[in-house]
């Protein structure tokens, strides 16, 4: 069974097709690279496979959970689907170590004396071990979005999704954002990034996914999406980092 | 029977103060409550519950807070339930502060920018405890100054119940001056009174409003 299945996704704003039937598979151990130009539907798409934006037609289906508009069956899939947003979107009156157990505390109802192990252990998987009282506006723009790495790990989730996590940083920023996410890849966990580093993509992807109008335009191993784009407007799209 | 304006004067004035103050605080415990029921409905109830609530706010913002007190006295002591001043009073008060604190509270849950509540909800928190975590927490925050400065505006409007005969501070003014026809003398003496209270929440409501600029940014 594969981690995640999406097949013949469609959505539209109004009357504004976003998402034309999308098919995608992708199997556990899996990193996909989501990549295309703005207004694509990338992001779209990644919001939909953990029910935060509604869709018309098709069937999405998570770690054995399938995406529908009962709240109920959403926050039984979103335990075991952990999302991280372009604005990490910490809660700006916790601080990190309470950001990290509100959500294994009060959803998984994780006993107070095990919470402080916790925080420690997926503090140290993303290097802020020593954050654990400071609060997010005391925290560069890599060092939230680290905590919010660390916040979506606390819940053990199966599969993780990026939603242009690097977009909003510095670029001095992004190295140690990046990083973290490649070390969670080598340890194996499925992930699917929506994001504009090509060269991020290309090294730490096993597939990579281009989206063009609103549908899956091409799609297969990184090195060969990269190094051999079959149709032009791939090779359009990534043409400057071939220079 | 005349007499001078005295120490006796300043105390009876000061026993109507301890009225409106009294009024006041009741006033604002149930008008928090209604309230905040109110302004959650207001935001996050169903369409029908959100329509309902917003005509009341609506209606009762449009209404001058003196008709509703007459209505709550004579209005409905005609349909047979009599009320004394004081309870008349505390409900009209409530329904006005209810109808006020529920549109401002409103607005400070609507102010908590979408990908709060995004994280939540990818965080798999329930509608509750979204609300009981991340959402009302930060709102409370932006809250406590126009709350304060609402306070305010609660202990000077408690002063149109003297029209219904209820003896806070302005009502006792009146007596007073009917007694020793020292308009001015008991009339500054009151307004005094009403300084001592509201010019401190004036300026908490100030402070608390300043620490919020200055505060987080998210």
């Amino acid at each position: 069974m594969p981690a995640l299945r999406i097949e013949n996704l469609k959505k539209s704003y109004g009357t504004v097709p976003v998402l034309k039937g999308i098919n995608l598979a992708v199997e556990n151990g899996d990193v996909v690279a989501v990549i295309g130009r703005s207004g694509s539907g990338k992001s779209t798409m990644l919001r939909c496979i953990n029910g935060l934006e509604p869709f018309q037609e098709g069937t999405i289906e998570v770690v054995g959970h399938k995406v529908d508009q009962s709240r109920a069956n959403l926050r039984e899939l979103r335990k075991e689907v952990g999302m991280v947003f372009q604005s990490y979107n910490l809660f700006p009156h916790l601080s990190v170590a309470e950001n990290i157990t509100l959500a294994p505390r009060v959803v998984k109802g994780l006993p107070l004396e095990e919470g402080s192990a916790l925080v420690r252990e997926v503090l140290t998987r993303v290097g802020l071990a020593e954050k654990a009282h400071a609060y997010p506006d005391e925290l560069s723009g890599g060092q939230q979005q680290r905590v919010a790495i660390a916040r979506s790990l606390a819940m053990k989730p199966k599969v993780m999704l990026f939603d242009e996590v690097t977009s909003a940083l510095d670029p001095e920023l992004t190295g140690e954002v990046l990083k973290t996410i490649a070390q969670l890849a080598e340890a194996g966990m499925t992930m699917v990034l929506v994001t504009h580093e090509m060269g991020f993509a290309r090294r730490v992807a096993t597939r990579t996914v281009f989206m063009h109008q609103g549908t899956v335009w091409e799609e297969g191993k990184s090195e060969e999406i990269f190094t051999n784009p079959k149709t032009p407007e791939l090779k359009n799209f990534i043409a400057p980092d071939l220079k | 029977m005349i007499q001078s304006f005295g120490w006796q004067s300043v105390q009876f004035l000061f026993h109507g103060l301890v009225w409106t103050v009294g009024l006041s605080l009741c006033t604002f415990v149930g008008g928090g409550i209604f309230g905040l029921v109110f302004a959650v409905s207001r935001a996050l109830g169903p369409k029908w519950l959100r329509t309902l609530v917003a005509a009341y706010i609506q209606l009762v913002q449009a209404t001058p807070l003196l008709i509703v007190v007459f209505l709550a006295y004579y209005g409905l002591s005609f349909l047979g339930f009599y009320f004394p001043p004081l309870a008349a009073a505390a409900i009209s008060l409530t329904i006005y502060a209810t109808a006020f604190l529920a549109d401002i509270w409103r607005g400070c849950i609507e102010a908590i920018p979408r990908t709060q509540w995004e994280a939540a909800d990818a965080l798999a928190l329930g509608r509750v405890q979204r609300l009981r975590y991340v959402i009302l927490p930060q709102a409370f925050q932006i809250a406590l100054g126009p709350t304060v400065g609402f306070m305010v505006q609660i202990v000077k409007n408690t002063s149109v119940t003297a029209l219904i005969g209820f003896v806070e501070l302005t009502r006792a003014g009146q007596l007073l001056n009917n007694m020793t026809f020292q308009p001015f003398h008991v009339f500054l003496t009151v307004a005094a009174m009403y300084f001592v209270v509201c010019y401190p929440l004036s300026w908490w409501s100030e402070k608390l409003k300043e620490r919020k600029h200055a505060g987080t940014a998210h």
